[in-house]
Parts: structure tokens; C-alpha cells; sequence
């Protein structure tokens, strides 16, 4: 072997090795970051479990909260918290897809898409204290609504919508254009392939979007103080104000009526949300293989 | 078939009459002025090198290219004397009757049932037993009744790409279509599942009009009765396919036909 050769060899072994050290290292930082990042969760999840389960019981999810909440339940907000979402994501819901289908369907790539895209992008970045401002002056003053589940409920839809437009556009978007061309060629017109051939493909993206929605509005504290109010009974009509979870969880813990209590109400919550985002991932995608075949 | 192999063309009495038809995507000018006729039961094929404009002509047969942003048409295409791209004209009522199938194989994840039934169901066809009916006859038509020993009900992604591609075109003659098109419908077939295709385009076309885009040279020289013969989007020459491929008569078909040019 020639020495200009031989020097190759010999500095290639030290580039090896040098590469060798390099991906070692970052291997060890990359575990490190995924170590902590799920040390966050665990911590978090232990800590607020540890002081809040101790609170729970049957009785505590079942009754209505007695001096402010000092003694007594949680139910009243357990049930504020159901119906806002649920309302918040049927006024929501139909709306985020209608505008994803439109956007991704039925017009092409121009200034009115660009446009409702940029809204729903800025819309996604507006801290949600704004919102509850915007909805107690909108809805609860200018409409008239007082604090109410509607005016709560539709200030949450405002919050949520982007989440769903986003998560919706893309999983239409997935869709191979491919399907489109044959069900059109077929001659289904756009409407029947819309509703027969894209949204059934992109069904379980639409329904995972609109679950982490869900959790968003469950966790929604400042949009929802606003503009649903904090009354400690249980709602009977949609103009009656409530009062859900995370906000009877800051009153508690804010005023410092029960720490105990607030504890309690924040593992509800927070396993409420975990339940939600398990849903999101494990069920929905499931429900939906099952049914579909291929994805 | 020999007969039709050897017969003039007419015209007048063609299933399709293309006349002067252009065709630009946006500024790019992409069919120039095509005149040709498409037989009723007979086998068109239509060859050309990549990127010549065979399977932008064949989409505008049922006016797929309406879906691409910026095609702009001129010229005629008749389909039984009546314009296809005249005012006023359904295209949902067109691709009804003229059906198409692509170069992959594309089913539903659905049953093999529900693929045949979807293009009924579209056009409004509910009653159960008239489903059932034309499913099994297009499934019968293009052979894979049998293979499927009578059971529709399974799913059509277990099927083989090649039985999965005689489901896309029972599919695509559910609605009883006058014109089948088919967009290199064996390229992603192996050759035993090629001839197989072949083998059915000979059986229906005993009642359609059929149009097919290949690459494959040998399929259109065995599987046609009329060649067309496409470059830079000009129709070259076109004619009975046995004239074409033994006795062409102009430079450039020749020298695709022989390999010369690709």
C-alpha cells in the first residue's frame, strides 16, 4: 500500500471514530430530552393525583358543592363542563368541517382561500383570555345573553374552530385525489363525492381533531369565566349560567376556600382531559380502521 | 374481428367524431387540432411516447381534464352527433355514459359488492334486487363471478391487483356505459394478468366503444382495431391497426413502432 494511501485509511478510522463518539453523544441527549419530557407528565400526574384523590369519592362527584364550595361536591360543574362542550362542539364542529370541505373542495388556491386561511390561522393564535373578552362584550352584553351556557358555548366554538378547520383541511387533504377522479368519473357529481367518498376516508383525521377540541374546551378556563359565569347550580336551560370545572378549580384555589377541594377538582379534571386525548389516539383510530380496510 | 380489422372508416356513423379539438393548460398548447373517429365495437388504441398528449386526449373524452385549473377547449368532440363540451351539457350524465378506467388498479376499501354498487347508487338506484342484479352481470362480464364463487360480500383490497383491476372495470360498466375508456389499464398488471385484460377488452367490445391509452406496443398491435398514433400532441397517423403497425405511412410512426423513437 502506498503511503498516500495508507494516510487515507488511517485518517478515515479517526473520521469513524470521531462520528462514532458524535452519535453517542446524542443519543444520550436525545434519551435525556425524551427522559424529562416524560418525567413532566409523570410528575405533574402524580403530584396533582397524590393531593386530589383523596377528595374523591362518589359523594364528592355526585353532590352540589355546600359554603362555597368549601364542603360538599363537584357535580353542578362536572355537568357545566359536559354541557358547554357539548354545545361548544355542535355549533363548532359542523361549522370547521363545512369551511375544510369548502376550502379544500370546492374552491382552488387563490385570495379568498388565502384570506380565510390566514383568519383561521390568526384566529388560532389569540391567547384565549381575549376571547372571554370578546365574548362577554359580544355575546353576554351586545346580544344579551348574560353569563349563560349559550354565550360560553359560543365563545369556546370561536376558540376551537380553527383547531378543527386545521385538523379537518388536512385529513381531506389526505385523501389520494385518486378516489376523487374515480368517483367523479363514475359521474357522481362533487357534492355526492364529498360526502360519499372524501369525508368517509378522512373521517377518523376529522374525528380525531374535533376530540382534541374537546379536551380544549373541558380545560378552557378564561374564555369560559367570562361568559359562563361561575354559578354554583345546576343549569336548566341554555341562558342559565354555570360553572365548569377549571373555573370552580380556580375560584378554590384563588380565594383559598379548600385546597383539598381544588386538588380534588383538578385530578377530575385532569383525568377527564387524559381520557379525552387516549380517545383521540387509541380509540377513534380504531373505530374507524375496523371499518375502513385499508388505513 | 377480421372484418372490422380491414374495414374503412366511416365517419358519419362513428360511436365518437373528433373534430379540430384543442386543447391548452393555461398558455401550454397540449391537443392540436384532432381530428379522428372512434368505431362502435371496436378497439381504438392510442400510442405515443410520454408527455405526447394520449392520455390528456383520452381524459377529454369524459371531460376530466374540467378538474384541472386552467384547461381551456376548442373544437368538437361528438359523442353519438351531440358535442360533449356544447352549452348545457350534465358532465355527471356524460361520464355515465362514458366510463373510464385508470392505470392503478384504485378500488374502495369497501366489499367488492359495494365497489360495483357505488356508481348505481349515485345515480339514485336503491332497489336491492336491481343492485344485486347488475353487480352480478358486470361482475359475470368481465369474468370475476365465478372467481369469486358468487360471494360479492368480500372485501375488494383481498382480491389480486389484477382481478382488482376487473373490478374497476365491471365498476366502471355498472352504468351501462356506450364507451369505455381505459388509461394503460395493464401497466401495473404482470403479463399473465395483462392478457387476461386483453382477453376481456375482446369480449366486451361486442357492446361497447372502446378506447385504450398503452405504452406497450405489442398490446396495441394485438389488442386493437384502429391504432392512433400521437406526438407533441398532434395526431401523426391513425388507421386499422394492421396497416399501422406493418405498412405505416409516415416517418415518425415507423420509427416509433420500430424503437427509433422513444
Amino acid at each position: 500500500m502506498n503511503p498516500r494511501a495508507e494516510s487515507l485509511v488511517s485518517k478515515e478510522r479517526v473520521v469513524r471514530q470521531v462520528n462514532l463518539r458524535k452519535e453517542k453523544a446524542a443519543v444520550t441527549l436525545l434519551s435525556f430530552a425524551a427522559l424529562i419530557t416524560a418525567a413532566v407528565l409523570v410528575f405533574v400526574f402524580v403530584y396533582i393525583m397524590a393531593r386530589g384523590l383523596a377528595a374523591i369519592d362518589l359523594e364528592f362527584l355526585l353532590s352540589s358543592p355546600v359554603k362555597m364550595g368549601r364542603e360538599g361536591g363537584i357535580f353542578p360543574a362536572i355537568v357545566g363542563t359536559l354541557v358547554l362542550t357539548a354545545v361548544s362542539i355542535l355549533v363548532a364542529a359542523p361549522l370547521g368541517v363545512g369551511a375544510a370541505v369548502f376550502l379544500t373542495e370546492y374552491t382552488r388556491e387563490g385570495w379568498f382561500s388565502k384570506v380565510v386561511r390566514l383568519g383561521t390561522e390568526s384566529l388560532a393564535g389569540i391567547p384565549s383570555i381575549i376571547f372571554g373578552l370578546f365574548g362577554f362584550s359580544f355575546f353576554v352584553i351586545y346580544l344579551g345573553m348574560g353569563w349563560s351556557i349559550l354565550a360560553g358555548a359560543l365563545t369556546l366554538a370561536c376558540m376551537i374552530l380553527p383547531t378543527i378547520v386545521r385538523t379537518s383541511e388536512e385529513a381531506i387533504k389526505s385523501v389520494p385525489s385518486i378516489y376523487r377522479e374515480i368517483s367523479l368519473a363514475l359521474g357522481a357529481s362533487r357534492w355526492q363525492t364529498v360526502t360519499g367518498v372524501v369525508l368517509p376516508q378522512a373521517a377518523p383525521g376529522i374525528a380525531t381533531g374535533i376530540v382534541l377540541a374537546i379536551g380544549r374546551s373541558i380545560g378552557e378556563t378564561a374564555a369560559v369565566i367570562f361568559t359562563a359565569g361561575s354559578s354554583l347550580r345546576v343549569p336548566h336551560s341554555l341562558l342559565d349560567p354555570v360553572r365548569t370545572l377549571p373555573v370552580h378549580f380556580y375560584i378554590l384555589a384563588r380565594e383559598g376556600i379548600s385546597s383539598r377541594n381544588a386538588y380534588g377538582t383538578a385530578a377530575v379534571l385532569l383525568v377527564a382531559v387524559l381520557l379525552v386525548d387516549f380517545v383521540a389516539h387509541f380509540v377513534v383510530g380504531r373505530l374507524f380502521r375496523g371499518r375502513g380496510g385499508e388505513r | 374481428m377480421e372484418e372490422n380489422r380491414s374495414a374503412i372508416l366511416i365517419p358519419e356513423t362513428a360511436k365518437i367524431r373528433v373534430k379540430d379539438f384543442n386543447l391548452y393548460y393555461g398558455g401550454f398548447h397540449a391537443l392540436k387540432d384532432i381530428t379522428v373517429s372512434f368505431e362502435k365495437n371496436a378497439i381504438t388504441a392510442v400510442i405515443g411516447p410520454s408527455g405526447c398528449g394520449k392520455s390528456t386526449f383520452l381524459r377529454s373524452i369524459n371531460r376530466m381534464n374540467d378538474t384541472i385549473k386552467g384547461v381551456s377547449t376548442r373544437g368538437q368532440i361528438l359523442l353519438d352527433g351531440k358535442d360533449i363540451y356544447g352549452p348545457g351539457v350534465d358532465v355527471t350524465w356524460l361520464r355515465s355514459r362514458v366510463g373510464m378506467v385508470f392505470q392503478r388498479p384504485v378500488v374502495f376499501p369497501l366489499s367488492v359488492f359495494d365497489n360495483v354498487a357505488c356508481a348505481l347508487r349515485v345515480q339514485g338506484i336503491t332497489d336491492r334486487t336491481l343492485l344485486s342484479d347488475i353487480v352480478e352481470e358486470s361482475l359475470k362480464a368481465v369474468d370475476l363471478w365465478d372467481e369469486l364463487k358468487g360471494n360479492p360480500k368480500q372485501p375488494a383490497l383481498s382480491l389480486s391487483l389484477g382481478n382488482q383491476q376487473k373490478l374497476c372495470i365491471a365498476r366502471a360498466i355498472s352504468t351501462r356505459p356506450d364507451v369505455i375508456l381505459l388509461d394503460e389499464p395493464c401497466s401495473a398488471l404482470d403479463p399473465i394478468a395483462t392478457l387476461r385484460i386483453e382477453e376481456l377488452m375482446w369480449t366486451l367490445r361486442e357492446k361497447y366503444t372502446i378506447v385504450i391509452v398503452t405504452h406497450n406496443m405489442q398490446q396495441a398491435a394485438r389488442a386493437s382495431d384502429y391504432t392512433i398514433f400521437m406526438l407533441d400532441g398532434q395526431l401523426v397517423e391513425w388507421g386499422p391497426t394492421r396497416d399501422i403497425f406493418t405498412n405505416p405511412k409516415d416517418r415518425r410512426t415507423e420509427g416509433y413502432i420500430t424503437g427509433k423513437l422513444a
